[in-house]
């Protein structure tokens, strides 16, 4: 019992890291699909640009809710089907400290 | 009149003589260009080889580049999304300028007498007009809707009369300019519907069409008379239903029109809509797997191909324009992100992205004829476009 809260305790800061392989996927899907809105560089297109520059004083609880949840009103689309949320916590944690390549 | 012979002579024999030096003497109506998205490549193709002759490289971030053709149709224009404009020859097959044109941009287009091409910008908002021969700047329009506020510019594309359509996305507006004195460009406003994400223009060069994301409905400029102003067409499509989400933005482009009907990709329905294309009533709607992409009509307009949006693009459509029914389901290969007929329609180019190939599909049977290996291609540019209103 303790373990689990304790587990529970250390996951939710750096939340559960995905797979090796995940990773892999999820840097293709930012890259490519995001990547066909926001730029496969990430400098922004018809959505913002997701650079650490431009992300730096936004908190990382709302981007994760707006990939979560997407943005109503704007072409910014919901991904849950697609991403778990410690999927999404992973991304916006990578986006601010300079997506992987 | 003996000296004009002569010199006739003299010229023939230079001609002559330039052709056995150089490489034969060829034309440039089969050739075209894959971007190779990833990597800042283009693959030059013959679409009668249906095989690669040259790759070049260094042109930058190609994420959704687009291509226009120099009207004698040797000369490509790339516009990158990183605002790199590259100019390269089909013939040579090698880059001949370069420029950093803007800090985003989303595609271009080149006038009806071809000496002007267009970039249209995301950042900062607005288009720029060039020189087609030297790529010097030679005006440009910001599209400021507002004081102090510019829009994304989407939809450009090349009208008669050395006019430029466009749309922006975050004006709501339809802009006209007209470069007839291309260092003063004149430009006309109309008021369009929310959030236009791109346009087309019909291959007459008569109607203005704007799809619009931020409602159902799609706004319609007639450009022989465009003082009567923006209407809408298609309006309400969506009936109220809650919109699926969109993945991806769908393309617009002039191949649309098909057999006296427009086939329009419904937003956040899994549709084709199609319209009437002198009244523009709603004549129907074609049921397709997932939200649209690209609706192309091939050639002769019998077809209409459609590709789609995360995460059914694996998947390619076909609709019989005399049916108005799915004939064909295909699965080329992964990540299908764009189709290019060759120019009278025999086969058509499908670049599957995370296959790193591009599959040649005949257009009456359905069977794969080849493919061709590019790394990432997205889009695929014949220079048949050259010819075309609207590109
Ligand atoms: C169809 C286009 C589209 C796609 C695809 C898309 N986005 Fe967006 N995104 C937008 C737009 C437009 C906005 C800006 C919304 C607004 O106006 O507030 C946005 C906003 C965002 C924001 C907030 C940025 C900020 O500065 O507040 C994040 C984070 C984001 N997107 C991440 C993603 C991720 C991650 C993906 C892929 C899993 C993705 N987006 C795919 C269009 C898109």
């Amino acid at each position: 019992m303790l373990t689990l809260l304790l587990l529970g305790c250390f996951a939710l800061p750096a939340a559960a890291e995905p797979s090796a392989a995940r990773q892999q996927e999820l840097i293709h899907l930012v890259r490519q699909d995001c990547g066909s809105c926001h730029g496969m560089t990430l400098q922004g297109g018809l959505g913002p640009a997701l650079l650490p520059a431009t992300l730096a004083d936004k908190p990382a609880e709302g981007l994760v809710a707006t990939i979560i949840g997407g943005r109503p009103g704007t072409p910014m689309p919901p991904w849950h089907r697609f991403l778990a949320e410690d999927e999404a916590q992973w991304i916006v944690a990578k986006l601010m400290a300079g997506f992987p390549q | 009149m003996r000296r004009a012979v002569q010199s006739l002579l003299l010229g023939l024999v230079a001609l002559l003589l330039a052709a056995c030096v150089g490489a034969p003497l060829r034309g440039t109506g089969d050739l075209g260009l894959v971007i190779e998205r990833a990597s800042g490549h283009v693959t030059l193709v013959n679409t009668s080889s249906r095989s690669a002759y040259a790759r070049i490289g260094g042109l930058g971030d190609l994420s959704h580049a687009s291509v226009v053709y120099s009207r004698d149709a040797r000369y490509a224009f790339i516009f990158g999304r990183d605002g790199g404009l590259s100019k390269v020859d089909l013939l040579e097959a090698r880059m001949v300028k370069r420029i950093i044109q803007s800090g985003n941009a989303i595609g271009g287009s080149i006038s009806q007498d071809g000496r002007i091409v267009v970039a249209q910008n995301y950042t900062p908002g607005g288009i720029k007009a060039f020189d087609a021969d030297t790529l010097e700047l030679l005006s440009e329009v910001p599209a400021e809707y507002a004081p102090g506020r510019f829009s994304k510019v989407v939809g450009l594309a090349d009208v008669p009369g050395n006019k430029f359509a466009y749309a922006l996305f975050d004006g709501g507006e339809i802009w006209v300019s007209d470069f007839s004195d291309p260092k003063r460009p004149v430009t006309q406003r109309y008021p369009a519907g929310q959030q236009p994400y791109d346009g087309l223009v019909t291959p007459n060069g008569r109607h203005y069409l704007a799809g619009l994301f931020g409602e159902d409905g799609i706004a319609l400029l007639d450009l022989w008379q465009p003082e009567l102003g923006a209407r809408k067409i298609l309006e309400k499509y969506g009936r109220g239903e809650e919109k699926l989400p969109v993945f991806k933005m769908p393309h617009l482009r002039g191949w649309s029109v098909a057999a006296g009907r427009a086939w329009l990709p419904a937003i956040g329905r899994h549709e084709v809509l199609v319209a009437d294309a002198a009244t523009w009533q709603e004549t129907g709607r074609v049921a397709v797997k997932g939200q649209p992409v690209f609706v192309m009509a091939s050639p002769d307009g019998r077809q209409i191909w459609v590709n789609f949006a995360f995460p059914d693009n694996g998947w390619v459509q076909v609709i019989d324009t005399l049916s108005g029914k799915v004939v064909q389901t295909l699965q080329p290969g992964k990540a299908v992100l764009h189709m290019e007929f060759t120019p009278r329609g025999e086969a058509v180019w499908i670049s599957a992205r995370d296959d790193n190939r591009v599959l040649i599909y005949d257009t009456r049977s359905f069977r794969q004829l080849g493919s061709l290996a590019a790394d990432a291609p997205s889009g695929i540019f014949f220079s048949s476009r050259a010819a075309r209103i609207g590109f």
